[in-house]
């Protein structure tokens, strides 16, 4: 079984800091990281992998060449292979034309060793969209199947696969034809901790990085900002909200104040 | 583009039950459609669903799209993808709005790469320039505390997801006219690459975070997962339940369904604290429709105050379990058993 | 795990990786292990980066290295309450190439600085924690990590984990470390817009300066603090024996803060943004606290060996001196195919003949002497400030009566023979 994974470089959201005069982001601080939800996609490929016992899991990124290093770190939990497509020719891409761009790298992918599942996180901490997985799977004619917390059955015979995919006020079980296309909430797994084989190999691994070119027959207004219909119009800090009354005094009459407050609702408190 | 009229809302039901988001954003697209003077339409799909349109056309719209077939009986990406590709392809709306939820993201995302056109993810604010006939789709940008508004300006139809709770459904009125405009979809069972099995319908944690009438929410401030207990505390001592930020969750004081704000939950509880939490913007979308909030931070310019009802500066770790005190001392004056109910 | 390098590195700050480059440059086949998320990340303060040592390494870094700003002005402030007596030294000749020193973010300049031994050969792991030194024979022959299957073999293994070094004491190179062979600095990273720093230092663009305090920095106790500029930040911290923070059952965060609002201090910071606080702890010990930093198989280099001039408050360029030597040893020990102790004091000849040895020999008692006579900072350095207040404040009394008073005023306090004595003991051990 080939599971390709998608995965994106992204600053680190935890760690970055806002500047409070041009409420614009200090990117100084702010490491890039692997995002967090492909880890999980990721360690989700090795499980299923380490279940059956054989299968390859490469992963593909689209970004910047520094972009190899989140690479690297999925080598780290235990990819096969890794390619980056990395061209001038993506920059500024919405995700309409970054589906587009992963798409025509899979298609290259699977032209040497056909797909049985993609896998993607549930969205992208920098962006937060959760768009680019559904349209791949629409790319590539494949169904997709989101907010997956948990692979149930693999069945390689008959090419099934049956997942359990969070809903807004629980779960449903699915049963999907392989190939698909998942995208991974957190709770799908735990990371776990790599052995030092695979340390050694990410630390050594040199990935496949392609250019435009080497994508074979693409539409060049489909990609990065041409290929994107959405842009952004203004930045704007939202209309302040009135605030409320704040309570004077010393802590004790702080708290003596919002007590009245509170008791005027007390039907709603469940005093234990 | 001219060819394009009309603002759509997708109608999101489960079980014959029409999600809460699709009716606000009945209420919103109401207010795009009378600015662009444009009619505004509901796409309904399912099983048996067709009484549901009395209730689409009384929370405001025109027009219900219908498709009613035994293979729309649960949502899958692939069913409901074509039959609004084709209502899309063949009734030309210039606006299409869906609710950020599991399944009207995983729509959405479809639809727009079919149709090739833009889509805004997790909408907060809805607006148009009537002129330009141009959809001004906002969101908080990037974990910043600042909007960003998106435009899609060449495609159509101009497509966005909103989030829960943010805006406003109209009141149900009866009386209200509309026509329903039914629509078959040539698609077997054989066809599908997908099957639901099972639908589990469970009270999560999230999903009683949703519900809850007071939640006690804490921040980075409270300082260490030692420190966080104090949330807790508060919570069990008035029967709240407990939410975090994206710091707590991201530091993993609390499992992340229980984040509140743009990428975990928006709830809109009775009374709501905000204690040792400085009120980013990505945090604020998700609580600022509570009915009473509380906030308490030692940062006399956090944003939170804005968004609060009642503020006090002060530091959590004396003005909260004071705060647990009084109460206690209810409780005693009640005799240890008597709760408010 | 089979595989077997020539060196494993344990530990990537300056010494590990002057160490590791320079193996790789020389063709050896080396692994380095950090425990951290990457170089330098568990170390998010700023530093003095010394111009010479790292030049050895790498010729003309500054042309691409990741630099705050080339020092050119070091104040030394003898401070009391509410007074200070400051001297320094200001020269543009530090501001041009090749310049003196700089100033540098660690979590920056360390990641660099591993990335050029990498670009050399150097294979590099992260976020994996060395737990013990393969012994075998009573030779070290590898190590073992935390992650599973984890164990990796070489014939040198150098440790360069840092002053607590655990490595280093399950070999019983080291002993536990005693409150008054370390310092406990609280440090601090305070930003300020690049404009309010070159103003209230007096400094122009890519210059910087640092300011080392003696005195009521520390509350009169053992130690020194110390502030520095970056690009847009300033590093203030705060060190003082373990010792003596026991003694004055103060915390570092509170001396830290004791100092960020002294008047003298206050003014130079107002406005700032607090962004990371850090307590470390440095090794004080000084040479008579250097451990053996060479075995069958081993050598220890940087703070893991205590290689920090406590009175100078160098530690960056010993630990890049050190790496180097270790390596230079580990080259010729290959040459030789013998890793004995015997081959690989070779190191441990080059660090005693080098100029660190000798610097740390100089002040070996310093450290002792300030400890156990607390008079030299809780009364001479108010005193100082006293006879200065009393010099230059114009009441109308002559000038040679003021110098009569002013000695009489130190010698009151301590007795003439107290003071002489007091001071030819300080002078022999910092001279």
């Amino acid at each position: 079984m080939h599971i390709v994974v998608c995965v994106k470089q992204v600053p680190d959201t935890k760690i970055i800091k806002i500047n409070p005069k041009t409420n614009t982001l200090d990117r100084r601080s702010a490491p890039a990281i692997l995002n967090p939800y492909d880890a999980h996609a990721v360690q989700e490929a090795v499980r299923l992998k380490s279940i059956l016992g054989r299968g390859k899991i490469s992963v593909l990124s689209m970004g910047p060449p520094q972009a190899t290093e989140v690479i690297k770190k999925c080598i780290e939990i235990g990819a096969d292979e890794g390619y980056l497509i990395s061209d001038r020719a993506f920059a500024g891409a919405d995700t309409l034309a970054t589906s587009y761009a992963l798409s025509k790298a899979l298609e290259k992918i699977a032209s040497v060793d056909p797909i049985d599942l993609v896998i993607c996180g549930k969205h992208a901490i920098d962006g937060d969209t959760g768009q680019v997985g559904p349209g791949i799977a629409r790319r590539l004619d494949i169904p997709p199947v989101t907010n997956v917390i948990e692979v149930s059955e693999v069945n390689s015979n008959d090419r099934t696969i049956v997942i359990k995919r969070k809903l807004s006020n629980g779960y449903e079980l699915v049963q999907a034809n392989m190939p698909c296309l998942l995208t991974v909430e957190k709770e799908i797994n735990k990371i776990e901790y790599s052995p030092l084989s695979n340390m050694l190999k990410a630390a050594r691994y040199k990935s496949h990085i392609w250019s435009v070119s080497d994508l074979g027959e693409v539409n060049i207004t489909q990609l990065g900002l041409k290929g994107s219909p959405t842009v952004v119009g203004k930045m704007f800090t939202p209309p302040k909200l009135e605030g409320g009354k704040m309570l004077d005094g010393t802590s004790d009459e702080q708290v003596s104040q919002l007590m009245e407050v509170l008791l005027e609702q007390k039907e709603l408190l469940n005093v234990k | 583009m001219e060819e394009y009229q009309g603002v759509w809302v997708f109608i999101e039901q489960s079980e014959g039950e029409i999600a809460g988001v699709s009716l606000e954003l009945l209420g919103a697209g109401r207010q795009l459609a009378d600015k662009l003077e444009v009619p505004l339409a509901g796409v309904l799909l399912g099983e048996k669903v067709r009484e549901l349109s009395t209730q689409v056309i009384g929370h405001g719209a025109d027009i219900v799209y219908l498709i009613d077939d035994p293979v729309l009986k649960y949502y899958r990406t692939e069913s409901y993808m074509k039959c609004v590709n084709n209502l899309a392809l063949k009734y030309r709306p210039e606006i299409f709005l869906y609710g950020a939820t599991p399944n009207g993201k995983d729509l959405a995302s479809a639809v727009a790469t079919d149709l090739s056109t833009g889509l805004t993810a997790d909408t907060t604010m809805l607006d148009v320039d009537v002129e330009k006939r141009l959809l001004e789709a906002s969101r908080p940008a990037f974990g910043g505390n600042i909007m960003a508004t998106i435009l899609c300006k060449k495609n159509r139809p101009q497509m966005a997801t909103v989030r829960p709770k943010v805006m406003k459904a109209l009141p149900f009125d009866g009386v209200r006219i509309g026509e329903v405009v039914e629509e078959m979809i040539e698609l077997s069972e054989e066809d599908m690459r997908t099957k639901v099995l099972e639908i589990v319908k469970n009270v999560t944690k999230a999903a009683s975070l949703a519900d809850a009438h007071v939640i006690v929410c804490g921040g980075k401030g409270m300082g260490d997962l030692e420190g966080f207990e104090l949330i807790h505390e508060l919570a069990d001592t008035i029967g709240a339940s407990v939410g975090g930020t994206r710091d707590v969750i991201e530091a993993g004081w609390l499992p992340h369904e229980l984040q509140i704000g743009q990428t975990g939950e928006t709830v809109t509880p009775k009374i709501y604290f905000a204690i040792g939490l400085s009120g980013a913007i990505q945090h604020v979308v998700g609580m600022k429709n509570s009915e009473l909030i509380i906030a308490i931070n030692k940062d006399p310019n956090a944003p939170i105050f804005e968004a609060a009802t009642y503020g006090i500066v002060g530091d959590a770790f004396e003005v909260v379990p004071k705060l647990i005190e009084q109460f206690k001392q209810i409780r005693v004056k009640q005799g240890g058993e008597v709760s408010y109910v | 795990m089979s595989e077997k390098f020539d060196v494993i590195v344990v530990g990537a700050g300056p010494a590990g990786t002057a160490c590791a480059y320079t193996c790789a440059k020389n063709g050896l086949k080396v692994l380095q292990i950090e425990r951290g998320e990457y170089p330098g990340s568990k170390n998010v303060m700023g530093g003095v980066l010394y111009r010479k040592q790292t030049e050895e390494i790498i010729p003309e870094f500054w042309k691409e290295a990741p630099l705050e700003r080339p020092i050119i002005e070091q104040r030394f402030w003898m401070m009391d309450k509410e007074s200070t007596v400051s001297f320094g030294y200001k020269g543009l000749e530090w501001g041009v190439e090749p310049y003196n020193n700089f100033t540098v973010l660690r979590a920056h300049f360390d990641q660099w600085f591993a990335k050029k031994g990498v670009e050399e050969g150097v294979l590099l792991i992260n976020e994996t924690v060395v737990t013990e030194c393969i012994v075998e024979d009573g030779k070290v022959i590898g190590v073992r990590t935390d992650r599973p299957d984890g164990e990796i073999f070489a014939d040198v293994v150098v440790l360069a984990d840092g002053v607590n070094s655990l490595l280093a004491k399950q070999l019983g190179f080291h002993n536990e470390l005693k409150p008054d062979q370390v310092a406990l600095t609280a440090m601090e990273v305070i930003n300020l817009p690049k404009d309010k720093i070159n103003d209230r230092f007096n400094l122009q663009e890519n210059q910087g300066c640092t300011i080392e305090i003696f005195g009521d920095s520390t509350k009169g106790n053992l130690g020194t603090a110390f502030i520095y500029t970056n690009k847009e930040s300033i590093n203030i911290g705060v060190g003082t024996t373990l010792s003596s923070m026991i003694k004055a059952k103060m915390k570092p965060y509170e001396l830290l803060d004791y100092l960020k609002n002294h008047p003298m201090v206050a003014p130079l910071l107002a406005g700032g943004e607090s962004t990371e606080y850090l307590a470390h702890l440095i090794p004080e010990g000084g040479f008579r606290a250097v451990p053996k930093v060479a075995g069958n198989g081993v050598v220890v280099i940087g703070d893991a060996a205590q290689l920090v001039n406590a009175i100078h408050r160098e530690g960056s360029n010993m630990a890049m001196a050190s790496g180097k030597m270790a390596a230079e040893a580990v080259i010729h020990a290959k040459e030789r195919n013998d890793y004995s102790e015997t081959s690989l004091n070779s190191y441990r000849e080059a660090l005693y003949a080098s100029s660190i040895m000798k610097d740390l020999e100089k002040y070996k008692d310093a450290a002792h002497l300030f400890e156990s006579s607390p008079q030299y900072f809780k009364e001479y350095v108010p005193m100082m400030n006293q006879a200065m207040s009393k010099f230059f404040t114009v009441d109308g009394t002559p000038k040679k009566e003021k110098q009569k008073q002013i000695i009489k005023g130190f010698t009151s306090e301590r007795g003439t023979f107290g003071v002489m004595k007091d001071l030819y003991r300080a002078w022999k051990a910092v001279k």
